[in-house]
Order: C-alpha cells, then structure tokens, then sequence
C-alpha cells in the first residue's frame, strides 16, 4: 500500500508532546552567557554619545560592545550599495529597536539590568513611517548618499491607456496591504560556541546552510570550521530566513569572552526587531465589458521596505507584479513597482511573500467588476478563468508560465461546500428584515507561486542555489536515513520524507529516520521556504530513493541469482516474481551491500547510499478557491464568519492530515490580516503594537472552523507532481473575508474598506452610509474622510 | 534610602512529584525557575505579557501562566509541567494522545502550554463542546494549526478518558 497520500501521524508527535523536543533556547552549555542589546528608543536619529560605565561596573557584566568594537568586520550580508545594514547602528539608528549596543553577562537577569543602565544619547531626526511620507518632496532621507528614499522602481512598459479606452467600463482600487508581523511563537534565539575547532552555532532558522554560508563569509572563517545547527524550530513563515545582526555578533561575542554565548529575544523586542511582512500600497485598474470579462488590467506597487532592504524584502514586489492577474485570462496585463525605506523595522517574507498581496488586489477588483455589471461574482470568475485545456499558460511575465490547474472545478466545488446558491437566498430575504444581521458572502480564487524553484530563482534571494538535496544511506540493518537539505520548523518532513523513501525503497516508514538542520550531517542545503519543502526537497528525497533501490534491486538478484527484472519489493525483502519463498530480506541485501565478496562486480562496498541535488525546471502554481460566509452585527460592526470553505489544488498531496493542517494555518494567519493584525507605528515612528497586547494574534474563540475540498492537477515541473501548500491559506483567505464584509455592506454603498477590518470601520462606513442615506446598491466608496466625520 | 532589599532566597516546591529547592534571586520568574533551575526545558517561552500561555503549568491542579507568576509565590505548591504529564497511550495522557491524532500540533512549540491548558480544562469540564474548548483555550497562541485540530484534538481526549 502506498503511503504517499495516506494520513500517517507524525513522527515528530512524541517528543514534542511530552517536553522534549530541543529548542535553542533549551540548550545550556555549562558556563554558557547570555547577550542582551541595547536597541533604539528612536525612530530616526544620530548617535552622539554611549555612556557604557555604568553597565560595565555592574556584577555578573562580562563585557558592552558598540558598532566600534566591529570596524574590522562588513555590514550585513545582502545589502545594496549605500543602503547597507550595519550589525550595530553605527551613528546612525534608522528604526525603534534597531541594536545599537550588546552586553554579555552571567545570565539573561543581569544582563537585562546592564542594557538598562547603558545610556544612549540621539539627536532626534525626522522620521518616516509610510511610502507617502517617505517620497513627499522634502521628506527626510533615509541614506543621504543614496540621494532618496526610493531604492529601486521598475517602471511600467504599457500604460495600457488604449486598451481600457476601448472596454465598456473601468474600475479602480486603492489597496492598501498593511505591514503584519509573522510571530513564530518562538522568537529569535541562537547559541554560539566558538571553540578551539570552530564555531558550533545554534539557531531557530529556516536554512541551516544558508546561515553558514553568510555566517563563515562574515567571519571570513572556513565553512568546514562553521557548523549551524537549526534543532526543533518554533514556527517561522519567512521570518527566520533574514539576516538578524544577533546571529552574526553572536559567535564573535562567543570568541572575545571565551565562553558559549546565547540569545534569546523576548516577545517586545522581537516585534520591533525581526522582520514584518506585507506592507504594499496597491493601485489596480481594470477594464472589462458588460459581460463581465475582463480585457485589461494595471497594477501598479510599492512596497514599504522598513529601514533596510533586506534581500528578501527586495523581491516581494516582484513576485506580486508577476501574481497580478491571478487566474484569470487577461489579454493586457501591466506592472509597474517600486521599494521605498522607511523608519520602521525591515520588511521581508511573510508566509506568501508578494503573493498575498496580488491575490487579495485582483480577487478584490474582480468583486467590483462583478458589482458594476449587476453579474453575481461566481458568475464573473467563471467568465474570466484560464481553462483547464489552455496550460501551460503564458502570462504578462516571461519567468511565469503557470503550469497546471482546474480552476472552475475548484470554484464549482467551493459554492458546493459553502452552499452557495441557498445562502444567496437566505441573504435576498434577510436584507427585507433590518433587525437581521448582514450576511455576506464573498470568494477567492486565488493562484500563487511556489516550489522554488528553477536555477537562479533563490540564487536572486542570496542564496547558493535553487536545488534541494536529498542523501539516502542504507544502514548495514537494511533501515535507512533520509538526509534532507530541507530543514523544517514545523512541516513534518520527518514524516512526509518518510513517507516518501519508503514507497519508493519498500523499507517500512518506521524504519526511516530523516534528518537535517546540521550543517555537520546534511551535506548542503537550501532551506524551507517558498512553499518547496515537498515540491523540490520531497522531490529529491523520491529521485535518489529510486536510484538506490535500483542498486540494492542489482545486489538483491545476485544473491538471488534472478534477474532484477523480475524483483519486486514488498514485506520489507525482495521477492522473484512468480516463485513464491525466493526472497530475500532488505536486511540482508543491506548487509551484503557492505560485504564485497557479496556484491555483483559492478559494485562497490556502500554503494546504498546516494545523494542528489534536485533541480526543477520551473516553478509550481498552486491555487485553489476560498468561500466566505459571514453575518455583521449592523449595530456593533462586529463580523461573525458562519463558513469558511477551502478547496486546495497542491498537486500530488503527501500527507492529507499535514496538508489540511499547513492550509489551516495558513487561513487563520489570512484570516487575521483580514479582521485583526496590523503593525501601527504613531507619527514620530513609534510602534505601538510591540508586544502580544496591542497586536492581535488570534487565539482559537476568534477564529472559525474549516471544511476543507480539494482538486487536484499534477504539477509537471516535478517528479512528485506536487506543488507545495505551505503558503496556501495566507494567500487566498484576505481576500475571501474581505469580499465577504464588503458583499454584507453593499447595500450601504460601501465599495471598499482596507484591512483589518474592525468592527469600528464597519460601525463608521455603515453609519455613515446612513448620514448620506443611501439605502440601496450604490458604487461609491467609503473615503477615510467620510468615515471620520461621523466620529 | 531604604535597606537593599533581599536578593537571593531559598525556596522549595514540588514539581512533578519531586522536590525542588533552590536559592534564588527574588525577582526570578517561575517559567525560569522550572526552566533554568529545574532544567525542565518543555514549558516554553513565547511573549512576555502573559498574552501566549506557552509557559503554561498546572500550579495545584490550576493551569497558569508560569511567565506571569514569582518563584516565591509558589513556596510550597505542587507544580505539574508537561514532563509530568503521562497516561495510558504509550506514555501519553489522553490530551497528549488526541493530538497526536488530530495533528494537533505542528512546530510543537506552544504545545505543552496548550496540553497543560487542555489538560487543566478537562479536569473541571470532563466532555466541553467546541465552544467551551475553544473559549478555554483562549489565553494560549498557537501559529501554525489555525486551532481547528486542537479543537478536535481536546474533543478526541474528552472521548477516550485515560
């Protein structure tokens, strides 16, 4: 029986649920220190003094280190020219929380009391929080040498004027996708060892040897004297793969104090100080007949960068112009994007990266098409879809040609689930009743872009390669050990790879063990992100598996004097075909693969081991279609969601439990962005969301129950066929809330409100809606100024 | 000028069944004391506002947050973490069990908190319905699940009783 596709509990379960799984910030060597930093009280300022005496007096204080202790070392790896990070702010602090100084002390209590006696004085500049503020004519620059706030525009080739002349209608948004922090649980936090062999650095990170490569180059050490161990991870969506100045300091404050040094960042510093995700600004037009098709869209982007472009940062826009038109067959397409620094904590991937924000922008526009042509959504989706027949499918983008789908089968199962037609109904009547809540419903049929990827993708990220690696190694037992370069926080790779080696090997799940995030073991790696754990590692781990039965099948029939054609392999043994009892067992031939007197002459001893670099062709698109149902209270403005249905195209599904549960999540973090979670900075640049009181992550009494469905179309550009899930949710659930809400408060002439909506925004649109009378369909939009006079 | 206070006292509490004496500085957290001390490493740390419930212990039976709570205030309590949580499935309790079953859990992160969580609730409410559980749950974050499975995760244990 196969296991791929079968729900097989995880092997990860047992340690992590009886407290033993090894988090970084488990870890304590003896006489290990802790470090603790010193970060900005100020948004934008120049450094003018570091009054360090009073910390170094202090008991227990090892040592205080400023950006002059790090003259002989580069900024952070990634930077531009101009714009580079340094790894302590040197004259400079371009952000609330950017680590301006580091102690060391015997423990994390005193060295909280020695930052807290390290006095910093700034002269205070202006700062800038928002594109608008940091490209207004005498906005404050961020890097006078750079000469402007704008790090980089790429301009739009096609205004696409003549195109929306000719079309009956147009319409217009101005989107804005507002800044969201990821919040893995566990915050940042990494153990530096340098010893006389070299330094063993621990880190909660999403590629181990990613980490060693910028770290050994930044130390200007030999890699082969670098060892990064990511051990269990506590979540990441994007946010631990960014080069944080606490993992490079680290193991130099290991080297000067001679001792382990550990970090560990509470909650408030790691919402200032790892990166925030989102954050574009987004005006998208669209021309379309009467009919609902849509014949030319314009999206044009700017991504707030934070203070630093980080190189991931730098991409995310990227990525959105390529998603702009999502699923649908559009024949004139238009990008245009530019990055903006502001004084606000750098911006990078979250879950979805540039995704999220194309999905919500055209599934938002295709609602207001829908609504000017009188035309229910559904029924405009369906007009507008790329067809089953018509992949691969080549869009505006040259690198994008998406791969495989059945959108309108996706749809069409959605409104099944959801009940769509019957739920129409009920809203018609109860919008006759006005003591009735509002019911709306709204969708998403949203298309993303994963398993990264073909040579040169990641490369443009910083990265050594776009390749995952797989090692498989048969024990002399006949058990195996899957190395993975794909090093998990949270997946399941201990499972899914699993699963995959042993349909591929015929040795049983329980006898595979899979291991990564050591750069000591795992020969190279990548890491998890961009949604190709399964699609590229996964892939991996099948194609290498694959070659080592075929050698085991060669060493099997010269002990069987048989004819490998004729071995299969079931029951843990390889038996001949048609001879029931000639057999023999995975152990033995393991064990013979060790022996030369055993092995056919074309052998070698340990010739059961194989290792690969998987390279993809192209990319992978997962899509899928999101129903939202739900009901507002017109006299709170609170939102209850009734329905939440997710049909999900990822190809070849591994583990359906593990799949349903990456979309889970997924949505929750998409459902947030939609209702709850927004990074606020005041006008001096202060955050005031800087700690899990004033961000709302949702916990389980605000968040609703799933039903999941699902379509499935292989992806071609893999051998699993698979196309990756991780992003999924976050991609695809904004903007099915969000069209939702607005569907329920159409008939108060609301055409748009951004995210999160409170149940304040619906209060002001609904009353002021009221103010204006306007009982009835209308298309004008909700301006801010509107919603502010009513309070 | 007061006196200095105090720094370093020596407390005792039980933890897990076992005693556990320590002289310590005053002001030190019981999440630290379990942690640091005890060097018991499963109660985890995830905000430092007693928002997230991945610090969570039963102190006398009673789920709280071990982040939100001294050392000293506990002198002499019974403390029960998530390495003195075991039952009849293989080791595990019931709520452990149930989300293993319901993949209840992805990085596992804020897994012992919500396994104390759970556990606590179901020793006053022996069969809560989804509303209950998830109300119950409501001071513990989880970022990965989206809380449906742990829901059905705490259904499963409340349907096969240790």
């Amino acid at each position: 029986m196969s296991l791929v596709g079968a729900k097989v509990l995880r092997k990860e379960d047992p340690r992590l649920l009886t407290g033993i799984g090894t988090f970084v910030d488990d870890l304590a060597p003896p006489r290990c220190a802790f470090a603790s930093f010193v970060t900005s009280s100020e948004a934008h300022a120049e450094i003018v003094a570091i009054d360090m005496r009073a910390a170094l007096a202090m008991p227990g204080v090892l040592g205080v280190w400023t950006a002059a202790d790090f003259v002989d070392y580069p900024d952070l790896p990634g930077g531009l020219p101009d714009l580079e990070r340094p790894v302590l702010a040197r004259n400079r602090v371009r952000f609330v929380g950017e680590p301006v100084a580091v102690v060391v002390a015997e423990d994390r209590y005193l060295a909280a009391d020695a930052v807290a006696a390290v006095e910093v004085e700034y002269r205070t500049l202006e700062a800038v929080t928002t594109i608008e503020a940091a490209t207004a004519p005498d906005a404050p620059e961020l890097f006078e040498r750079h000469g402007s706030n704008v790090v980089n525009v790429v301009p739009m080739m096609d205004d696409l004027e003549r195109e929306m002349q000719r079309c009956d209608d147009r319409a217009s948004l101005h989107l804005v996708n507002q800044r969201c922090a990821a919040v893995p649980i566990e915050a940042l936090a990494c153990l530096a060892d340098w010893g006389v062999d070299g330094l063993t650095l621990w880190a909660t990170f999403q590629a181990p040897h990613h980490l060693r490569n910028s770290v050994a180059s930044w130390l200007d050490i030999a890699q082969s004297q670098c060892r990064v161990i990511a051990p269990d991870v506590g979540g990441g969506f994007g946010s631990k793969i960014v080069w944080y100045p606490e993992l490079f300091l680290a193991p130099l404050l290991s080297k000067w104090t001679r001792r382990p040094v550990k970090f560990a960042q509470t909650r408030s510093e790691a919402m200032m100080q790892m990166s925030h995700g989102r954050d574009q600004v987004h005006d998208i037009e669209v021309g379309f007949d009467r009919t609902g098709r849509i014949r030319a869209l314009r999206l044009v982007i700017s991504q707030n960068l934070g203070a630093y472009p980080d190189p991931t940062g730098l991409g995310l826009a990227t990525l959105t112009s390529w998603m702009a038109a999502g699923c649908y067959r559009i024949g004139h397409v238009s990008t245009s994007y530019r990055n903006v620094v502001t004084n606000t904590t750098p911006v990078a991937a979250y879950r979805g990266a540039g995704r999220p924000e194309a999905a919500y922008s055209v599934e938002r526009i295709v609602d207001v098409v829908a609504r000017r042509c009188g035309i229910d959504p559904a029924e405009v989706r369906k007009r507008n879809f790329i067809g089953p027949s018509q992949f691969p499918y080549e869009t505006h983008n040259e690198a994008v040609v998406y791969d495989s789908g059945d959108y309108p089968a996706a749809l069409e199962e959605c409104l099944g689930l959801l009940g769509y037609g019957q739920r129409r109904i009920e809203q018609a009547d109860q919008r006759n009743d006005p003591d009735a809540p509002l019911i709306g419903l709204g969708l998403s049929c949203w298309l993303e872009i994963a398993g990264f990827g073909p040579n040169g993708s990641l490369e443009g990220f910083g990265h050594l390669a776009s390749w995952e690696s797989a090692q498989v190694r048969i024990q002399p037992d006949g058990s195996a050990i899957v190395f993975a370069g794909s090093s998990p926080h949270g997946q399941g790779h201990e499972t899914t790879f699993a699963q995959i080696a042993s349909d591929e090997l015929g040795i049983p799940f329980d006898r595979i063990q899979v291991r990564f995030g050591d750069t000591a073991t795992v020969l190279q790696g990548v890491g998890t992100m961009g949604s190709r754990g399964v699609p590229t590692g996964g892939s991996a781990v099948k194609v290498v598996s694959g070659r080592v039965l075929a050698r085991a099948k060669k060493i099997a029939a010269h002990l069987l004097e048989a004819s490998e054609a004729d071995l299969e392999v079931n029951d843990n043994a390889f038996n001949v075909r048609g001879s029931p009892g000639k057999k023999v067992s995975w152990g033995d031939v393991a064990w013979a693969s060790y022996q030369p007197l055993r092995l056919p002459p074309e052998l070698a001893a340990g010739s059961l081991e194989e290792r690969l670099y998987q390279e993809s062709p192209n990319f992978s698109y997962p899509s899928g279609a999101y129903g939202c149902a739900v009901s507002i209270d017109p006299n709170t403005g609170e939102v209850t969601i009734d329905a939440m249905v997710l049909v999900d195209d990822c190809g070849t599904v591994i583990n359906p439990l593990l799949a349903e549960g990456q979309v889970h999540g997924g949505v929750a973090q998409g459902i947030a962005q939609a209702l709850y979670e927004s990074v606020v900075y005041n006008e001096l640049g202060q955050p005031v969301t800087a700690n899990l009181l004033d961000y709302l992550v949702p916990s389980a009494p605000d968040l609703p129950g799933y039903t999941a469905g699902r379509v499935t179309t292989l992806c071609p550009n893999n051998p699993l066929g698979a196309k990756g899930i991780g992003e999924s949710g976050s991609v695809g659930a904004p903007a099915a809330v969000v069209n939702a809400i607005l569907d329920a408060l159409a008939p108060y002439g609301v055409e748009h409100l951004d995210m999160p909506i409170s149940p304040e925004k619906i209060w002001q649109a609904i009353h002021a809606a009221d103010r204006r009378g306007v009982p009835e369909m209308s298309t004008e939009s909700l301006s801010e100024s509107d919603a502010e006079v009513v309070s | 000028m007061t006196a200095t206070p105090q720094r370093h006292v020596e407390i005792e509490m039980s933890i897990n069944g076992v005693p556990a004496r320590h002289r310590v500085d005053v002001r030190t957290l019981l999440v630290h004391y379990i942690r640091e001390y005890e060097r018991l490493t499963g109660t985890h740390i995830g905000c430092d506002t007693s928002n997230c419930g991945a610090c969570t212990v039963l102190v006398d039976g009673e789920a709280v947050k071990s982040c939100t709570v001294l050392a000293v205030q506990v002198e002499g309590r019974e403390i029960t973490t998530i390495e003195g949580v075991s039952g009849s499935f293989n080791g595990l309790s019931a709520v452990q069990e149930g989300f293993r079953q319901c993949h209840g859990l992805q990085c596992g992160y804020c897994t012992p908190g919500m396994v104390m969580a759970a556990t606590g609730l179901l020793a006053v409410d022996p069969d809560p319905d989804e509303a209950t559980i998830r109300a119950n749950l409501e001071g513990n974050i989880c970022r990965c699940t989206g809380y449906q499975m742990i829901v059905e995760s705490v259904r499963w244990a409340a349907e096969h009783p240790d």
